[in-house]
């Protein structure tokens, strides 16, 4: 029978038996605006508390290769499946895109769930969509749940926000671009990989991002307790993916024993709901505009101050 | 005639031209007027930077090869082609191989299944080598074998059966593909990352200069580049950009550029652009000479010549009207005649849907002999040579593909080789292509271009005639043969010699030929060979750049 | 959240390494507004099936330059069938217009043979996806 015709709960019903299709087909619920909130709303109260990690990092540094490794070794080892959401960009011009994350991360896709998602109009490098295909891989018992980002050029910085452990995926021959992006790359960077370690140059990246922590600890920019170690890696063969499993546990820990987690968690929750409300209020904002036309002509004649118009009307926006 | 050419240079042309035999056909026209053997200014064909040819006399002396390839079902059929085209007067083999052959697979893999000696011949061990020669002395012909992932096993297969079969190696005449880089870009039949796969061409063209001096390593292809939809120009600086990266590479294990330089050859598309062709095809010429003298610090001239082979343009043949690609194959084949070309395949014009059918691929044939011997175009060396528009399309075709070089340049910082493969790894070649071939594609769908019989001139369309297919007989009887193989040979020899190659593999200062023919004399398949280096190497997926 | 958007997985199944046309139609799709999934060279079966549960896809597109597609799109729709997926399957490639209604009879929800124009291309995924969205919603259990 057609997936199509089933309701949230029916979906989030299949998919608990590992009906991987019905997974599929809740992730396309959860990324459509007509569907999303239903989603969101059978979902919150089941989170197991998985584990998101951030991968971010600029285009071609090697970010989806890495995944592809770190997942493979996390399905040998973790008792939980792993998922991840791999995040293109959507063409500004049609609003399609070309997803092509997922070739480097086939020969997992049959234990790890892989699911590629366009930004559909959202900068920063993520989509608005992520938070709920996080929350139902989550509900369904996927941990961690690793998102890798646009890699647009810049950091991006709305990842953490996203994510519980950010890793910063750099390749050798990108001096100029950290010592460019020195304090986004500090602000956002939980873990550093140094990727195709087997070319010529990764020692001095990893150099030049070493004084760069140095540089931020004497300042006193960065946290004293937790400093961002720095990872090696090859990912055509994946040797330290081990290594950068264990620096994610390690953060991971780091994040409960110091209640950086909590805080984080907080934010996000903050970050979540603040968005919400600002889109219902700019929906109320307009709905107002549009009904009520005559503290408006009165504004436009002059015969009240647009302060007082818009207190007028404040009591509607909020009750709308 | 005119004012008829002099000069030291002219002089030094006369010299070689007269040194040289000459075909036994007047040098006239149809009407009986006699024509010279050249016309214009120097340089003169045979002379440095060669653009107007390679040779001084040309087509007087020797017409084009005329090649078409052999390889179908299993290696006796094809083996009983070989005889008969021998019997016939010819003395070079062409071997096309099967799909599983080319990606280093055994025909009992499961991605075989439907594949098995349909679009060439298929070898999965020596056995079928020696099938595929038998009854050949090897010390006679000249065989040319297109491929290229697995290259190494089958050129070791190929020097096991000449071993066992008495004759000396160093008599071993012929070509083999072997053209990696392009892979990557076009043809996408790789097996390893592109760094350990460039060890192994350089240990092939080390092996072939120690052992095997009459022998071509490499022929440096633009063919497929252009087939996945390049222009012409990036058709010419991609394959060239190659050719420096092979000669870079081998000049780093400490080469002599005037030895190896000498058995490098090439192979071009001739699409439907008469003139961007030709021109084309002569800044070919004068690029590779240029670049081999001045940066490569060859010194032989022989060294410095882009010799090639050419094939009409598979993509430009429809599946509509299928009839009328005869036509574009004649224009085709035209423009590799007057670029100079050392041999030509004239497509078939029902390829577009099928391999081609015998009669399909007599016309095919027909029709390239017929440009040479009926059109007089063959008596006059480089005969559009000085005309004005065919300068400057040479002159264009040289200047943008020296931009491309200078991208990878820069890319690989200072080395065309590096160059390469950043451009590999980070989808440069890949997406070129892919936009010059959208960009195509939607003028077509625009119709600001015209394509005869598919956006315009539509009416008349009988469909497509009788297709060739082939039955699957072959693939039972390969597998059994295959079976038989693997029962009747050494199992311990088989594991010890995959052993070994894997342990070579792992030193990149062992030359891996001498551990793959071991592997090959000792029956293992082609499958077991890739596999053994494959532990060592790892596998390459391409970038999803579209 | 957004608009909802027809997803679509495009790969070439086993060795056949023919990848110009697949490229021109993953950008004439994802230009229609598509939001195309690339595998790109060397799939299997199994890889295409995996792909098209985990991104939920609305068809898949296969790309044939080998004359296998008698072979290879009959164990696609087996493949299909046999993991339940009412997913359209499209093929795309040297196809003869002799073979078209074996493949269609056979399953395959639409062929692009060579020469299909942009416009061709776009209805002929949009049809595929809409007929099964069809008879996916008109069935019994509807609601
Ligand atoms: N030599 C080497 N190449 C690598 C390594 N990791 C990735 N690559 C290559 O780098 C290229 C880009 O890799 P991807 O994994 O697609 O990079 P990405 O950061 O996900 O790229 P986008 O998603 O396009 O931003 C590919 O050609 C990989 O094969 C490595 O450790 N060493
Ligand atoms: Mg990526």
């Amino acid at each position: 029978m057609s997936l199509r015709k089933l309701s949230v709960e029916q979906l989030l019903e299949r998919a608990s038996t590992g009906h991987r299709g019905a997974l599929g087909r809740l992730l396309t619920l959860a990324e459509n605006s007509a569907t999303s909130e239903a989603v969101t709303e059978a979902t919150f109260g089941l989170s197991k508390a998985a584990h998101i990690v951030g991968i971010t990092g600029s285009p071609g540094a090697g970010k989806s290769t890495m995944v592809g490794q770190l997942v493979a070794h996390l399905t040998k080892d973790s008792q939980t499946p792993p998922a991840v959401l791999a995040i293109d960009p959507s063409s500004p011009l049609s609003g399609g895109a070309i997803l092509g994350d997922r070739v480097r991360m086939m020969d997992v896709d049959d234990v790890a769930f892989i699911r590629s998602v366009a930004t559909r109009g959202h900068a920063g490098g993520l989509a608005m969509s992520v938070p709920g295909c996080v929350r139902v891989f989550d509900a369904m018992a996927y941990d961690p749940v690793i998102i890798e980002t646009v890699g647009v050029g810049q950091v991006e910085v709305d990842i953490t926000a996203a994510a519980d452990t950010t890793v910063v995926v750099v390749s050798p021959g990108m001096g100029d671009a950290v010592q460019a992006n020195k304090a986004g790359l500090l602000e956002v960077a939980d873990i550093f990989v140094v990727n195709k370690a087997d070319r010529p140059g990764a020692s001095d990246t990893r150099r030049d991002l070493d004084l760069m922590l140095d540089l931020s600890h004497m300042t006193g920019q960065e946290d004293t307790e937790y400093r961002p170690p720095i990872i090696m890696c090859n990912s055509l063969v994946g040797d330290t993916v081990g290594e950068i499993a264990d620096a994610i546990d390690t953060h991971k820990q780091y994040l409960q024993s110091s209640g950086k987690g909590v805080e984080r968690r907080a934010g996000r929750a903050r970050f979540e709901v603040a968005n919400r409300l600002r889109q219902q209020f700019e929906a109320n904002l307009e709905g107002v505009l549009d009904s009520d036309t005559r503290v408006l002509t009165q504004a436009a004649a002059g015969q009240i101050s647009p302060l007082a118009a818009a207190n007028a009307l404040a009591e509607q926006v909020l009750r709308f | 005639m005119s004012t008829s050419p002099s000069g030291p240079e002219y002089d030094a042309w006369k010299e070689a031209y007269d040194a040289t035999k000459k075909r036994d056909v007047p040098f006239e026209t149809m009407s009986g007027v006699p024509v010279d053997a050249v016309y214009g200014d120097a340089p003169y064909p045979g002379q440095y930077p060669f653009t107007r040819g390679v040779h001084a006399s040309m087509y007087r002396s020797r017409l084009w090869t005329m090649r078409m390839f052999a390889g179908f079902g299993t290696a006796e059929d094809t083996n009983a082609r070989f005889k008969e085209l021998l019997r016939s007067g010819s003395t070079g083999l062409s071997t096309a191989f099967d799909m599983p052959t080319l990606m280093g697979r055994d025909s009992s893999s499961p991605w075989a299944l439907g594949e098995v000696g349909r679009a060439g011949v298929a070898v999965d061990t020596l056995a079928d080598m020696e099938d595929l020669f038998a009854d050949i002395n090897l010390g006679d012909v000249s065989t040319s074998m297109t491929i290229n992932g697995p290259a190494a096993t089958v050129l070791a297969m190929y020097v096991a059966v000449a071993e066992k079969t008495g004759v000396e190696v160093n008599q071993l005449r012929g070509t083999i593909q072997n053209d990696i880089l392009k892979e990557y870009q076009a043809q996408k039949e790789y097996i390893y990352p592109p760094r350990p796969s460039m060890r192994i061409v350089t240990d092939m063209v080390k092996y072939t200069t120690a052992k095997m001096p009459m022998f071509n390593p490499v022929s440096i292809s633009g063919y497929h580049i252009r087939e996945a939809g390049s222009t012409a120009a990036q058709e010419l600086a991609f394959t060239l950009a190659n050719g420096f990266a092979y000669v870079e590479a081998a000049l780093a294990e400490g080469q002599d550029v005037n030895e190896f330089g000498k058995r490098l050859s090439f192979f071009f598309n001739s699409h439907s652009d008469f003139f961007e062709e030709i021109g084309k095809f002569r800044a070919a010429r004068r690029i590779w000479a240029r670049w081999m003298k001045e940066r490569y610090g060859a010194t032989d001239e022989r060294a410095m010549l882009c010799r090639f082979h050419t094939q009409t343009a598979g993509v430009s043949l429809t599946a509509q009207q299928p009839e009328i690609n005869i036509a574009r194959v004649a224009i085709q084949a035209l423009a590799g005649a007057l670029g100079g070309t050392q041999s030509l395949h004239t497509d078939s014009y029902d390829e577009a849907l099928a391999l081609p059918t015998e009669k399909a691929a007599r016309i095919a044939l027909r029709t390239q002999q017929i440009v040479a011997h009926e059109t007089g175009v063959t008596h006059v060396a480089d005969p559009l040579g000085g005309s004005p528009y065919v300068e400057w399309m040479t002159d264009e075709m040289e200047r943008q593909a020296e931009e491309i070089f200078a991208h990878l340049d820069d890319l690989g910082n200072g080395s065309i080789l590096e160059g390469c493969y950043v451009g590999i790894e980070n989808g440069y070649f890949v997406g070129e292509i892919a936009d010059s071939a959208y960009r195509f594609e939607r003028e077509v769908n625009a119709g600001r271009r015209i394509v005869v019989g598919v956006n315009d001139f539509t009416e008349g369309d009988e469909g497509e005639g009788e297709l060739l297919r082939i039955d699957a007989a072959v693939e039972d009887y390969q597998l059994k043969r295959l079976e038989s193989i693997k029962q009747e040979r050494d199992s311990d020899a088989v594991a010890a010699s995959l052993t070994q190659l894997t342990a070579d593999a792992a030193d990149p200062t062992i030359n891996l030929m001498p551990a793959i023919l071991e592997a090959t004399k000792a029956y293992a398949t082609l499958e077991e060979i890739a596999a053994a280096m494959e532990k060592e190497f790892g596998t390459y997926v391409e970038k999803a750049i579209v | 959240m957004s608009e909802s958007r027809i997803r679509v997985v495009l790969a070439k199944l086993g060795l056949d390494g023919h990848d110009r046309g697949i490229k021109v139609v993953a950008r004439i799709l994802r230009d229609a507004g598509m939001e195309v999934i690339y595998l790109g060279l060397r799939q299997t079966t199994d890889s295409i099936i995996a792909a098209a549960e985990q991104e939920d896809a609305d068809a898949i597109g296969l790309s044939m330059h080998n004359a296998g597609h008698l072979t290879l799109a009959p164990s696609m729709l087996h493949a299909l069938k046999d993991a339940e997926m009412d997913v359209p399957l499209v093929i795309g490639g040297i196809i003869p217009t002799q073979d078209v209604d074996e493949l269609l009879s056979a399953g395959v929800s639409g062929v692009i043979g060579p020469g299909a124009s942009a416009e061709e291309v776009v209805d002929i995924v949009r049809t595929a996806v809409a007929a099964v969205a069809r008879s996916s919603e008109s069935g019994p259990e509807a609601g």
